[in-house]
């Protein structure tokens, strides 16, 4: 099997959010950088199974980012990725990222994504690269095996689950449950080193979409403590104050 | 030119989104100056006619056989648009609908926004539509730069509302290509209001001690007629279903109302729940970081104070 796992780099999940540039920049200065952890923890893991129970398959990660994103790069061969590929630009929208893939997802068995990143929380470039490449699309799987050509995964809806089966190729993206988090180990680590990373310079094109703003949420107030002797008081300020029952 | 808004309608019945989204579309209409607002919805569905009553001026029906798949549902909504001459296309920012919103940007060649919050502007021919970024911690505004924009539409932005009445649906023939995909099972929690969608929600973390004391959950949940929630841990060790972990690597949910007992408000947590309107919080250490985000707060043990509130309401409703 051909697995192709797409991996975004975000900020570390505690980082305070500030703009520069008259808040059209985010102010990435001491900000920490992760791999997102969908792509992390579910989805590379997943495609990691996969090839191990299945001999001759192969698992290529492929990002579109800067020079720095090697190191997340890096990791995800230390997780078992057997080699990388990194499209040299700045991910400057979800159309963008998804067309530059698209280039190196033909022939691939089954392409996966995570559910969404957690900077941007688009949740779009899987779908971008299903349509271009003219694939199906399975969003948000917690469950995904595959037998033969076919694979049964299951997808998560609002308050359930849909179980669907598919045809190889096709593009999925990894929500909680597909599997489990690995922490590389120091001989993953060392192999990593001599895995292949390839850079590639991207194909040029214009962004259907831009940011030309950022706003922070206005500042809350302070909390109203109630007493906790008097739950009608809570409910009269719901009802009456906050209007919200 | 018109707005064509898809709403959803699992399992054959439209659900509250879908009247968002119309009356939502309904407003984007009057935005970039077009009468027509066409609902589409795909399969058999009850009771479409009311989509007129929240806005739409058109409800077409695609007659289509089988489930949910979106290259099949990308190809119907696409024509549709191209026959109503559709220059923004809304879906919701659900399951299905995000599923979608990549890929109609691509074949109606239009930028697409997801997960919009707020109404669309619309100034020297460019729409600008404004989402939550960073889970919730800011807002970016987006410019699209296409003449066409796709929107999926966060759950509970603005109510439906009444400002028109019903409409005869009419059916909409298009070429259907065959799926590559079988539905073989759907599974829906019955009764209660999904998570992205619920108004009211009742969340609790491991300040529970165990899964066997989430009665007293469940029972102000009930009362309130709200959705349940719960941290990850709470998930992780399978205290509660995965569907209720709410957070940044979890649903992320704006209710009205966000209760939360036995949660310490960690950032990560935060992310998901802070764009909620009202934040009520419970917990015995005044410390916690989840009052600082809180609207109201008990400082208490959950143990006596939830079941004081469930009586607390009981008797507001009784009056
Ligand atoms: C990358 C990453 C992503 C994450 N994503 C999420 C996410 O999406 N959602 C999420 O929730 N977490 C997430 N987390 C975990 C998060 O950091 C916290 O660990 C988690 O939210 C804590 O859950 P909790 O508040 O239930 O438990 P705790 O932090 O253990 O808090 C329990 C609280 O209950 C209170 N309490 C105890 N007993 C009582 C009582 N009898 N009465 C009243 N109060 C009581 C305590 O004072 C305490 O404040 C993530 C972490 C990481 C690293
Ligand atoms: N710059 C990128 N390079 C490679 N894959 C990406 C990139 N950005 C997003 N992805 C993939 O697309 C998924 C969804 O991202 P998004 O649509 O931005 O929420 C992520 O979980 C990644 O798997």
């Amino acid at each position: 099997m051909k697995l192709l796992v797409c991996v975004s780099k975000t900020p570390e999940t505690t980082t305070k959010v500030s703009f520069t540039d008259g808040n059209t920049q985010f102010n990435t200065s001491g900000v920490q950088y992760i791999m997102n952890p969908y792509d992390e923890w579910y989805a590379l893991v997943r495609a990691v199974e996969l090839k191990e129970k299945a001999a001759g398959s192969k698992v290529t990660l492929v990002n579109v980012g800067p020079a720095s994103n090697d190191s997340i790069l890096r990791k995800g061969l230390a997780i078992g990725a057997d080699q990388a590929l990194r499209v040299n630009a700045e991910p400057s929208s979800a159309y963008f990222v998804a067309a530059q893939i698209a280039q190196y997802a033909k022939g691939m068995d089954i392409v996966f994504t995570g559910k969404e990143t957690i900077d941007y929380n688009g949740s779009e470039v899987a779908a971008i690269l299903a349509e271009l490449l003219d694939l199906p699309y399975i969003s948000y799987a917690t469950d995904l095996q595959v037998e033969g050509n076919v694979a049964t995964v299951t997808r998560e809806i609002e308050g359930g689950k849909e179980i669907v089966k598919v045809q190889m190729p096709f593009v999925v993206s990894a929500s909680k449950g597909m599997a489990e988090q690995r922490i590389p180990n120091m001989r993953g680590i060392m192999q990593a080193k001599r895995k292949p990373l390839v850079v590639r310079e991207p194909k040029k094109m214009s962004d259907p979409v831009s940011i030309v703003q950022y706003t922070l949420p206005a500042p809350k107030s302070a909390v109203k403590l109630v007493d906790p002797e008097d739950m009608d008081e809570l409910v009269r300020l719901l009802h009456e104050e906050a209007k919200v029952i | 030119m018109s707005v064509l808004i898809y709403a959803e309608s699992p399992g054959g019945q439209l659900k509250k989104a879908a009247y968002e989204a119309v009356t939502f579309g309904h407003k984007v209409a009057k935005i970039i100056g077009t009468p027509h607002v066409v609902a589409l919805t795909i399969g058999k569905v009850e009771g479409s006619e009311v989509l007129g009553k929240y806005g739409a001026t058109k409800v077409l029906n695609v007659a289509h056989e089988g489930g949910f798949d979106s290259q099949v549902h990308t190809s119907i909504i696409a024509q549709v648009a191209a026959k109503a001459g559709s220059k923004v296309v809304i879906v919701n920012h659900s399951a299905d609908g995000k599923s979608l919103l990549g890929r109609l940007s691509v074949k109606l060649k239009a930028g697409s926004v997801s997960g919009i919050n707020a109404l669309p502007t619309f100034e020297g021919g460019k729409l600008r539509a404004t989402k939550g970024v960073f889970s919730s911690k800011a807002f970016a505004t987006y410019e699209v730069k296409t003449p066409k924009a796709v929107f999926s539409l966060m759950g509970n932005t603005l109510p439906p509302e009444e400002v028109g009445s019903d409409i005869a649906p009419e059916n909409i023939a298009v070429t259907i290509p065959k799926s590559r995909i079988v539905v073989i099972k759907e599974d829906r929690a019955k009764g209660t209001v999904p998570l992205p969608e619920a108004e009211l929600v009742v969340s609790a973390g491991r300040g529970m001690k165990g899964p066997e004391n989430w009665g007293i959950i469940e029972e102000l949940a009930e009362e309130l007629g709200a959705t349940t929630a719960c941290s990850r841990p709470v998930a992780d060790v399978g205290w509660r279903p995965h569907h209720e972990h709410v957070g940044q690597t979890g649903v992320a949910i704006r209710p009205n109302l966000y209760i939360a007992a036995g949660i310490s408000g960690a950032i990560q947590h935060l992310a998901g729940v802070n764009s909620s309107k009202v934040i009520v919080v419970i917990n015995k250490d005044p410390e916690a970081p989840f009052f600082k985000a809180a609207d109201y707060g008990v400082v208490a043990d959950l143990f006596d104070v939830v079941p004081r509130l469930t009586a607390a309401l009981k008797k507001y409703k009784a009056q």
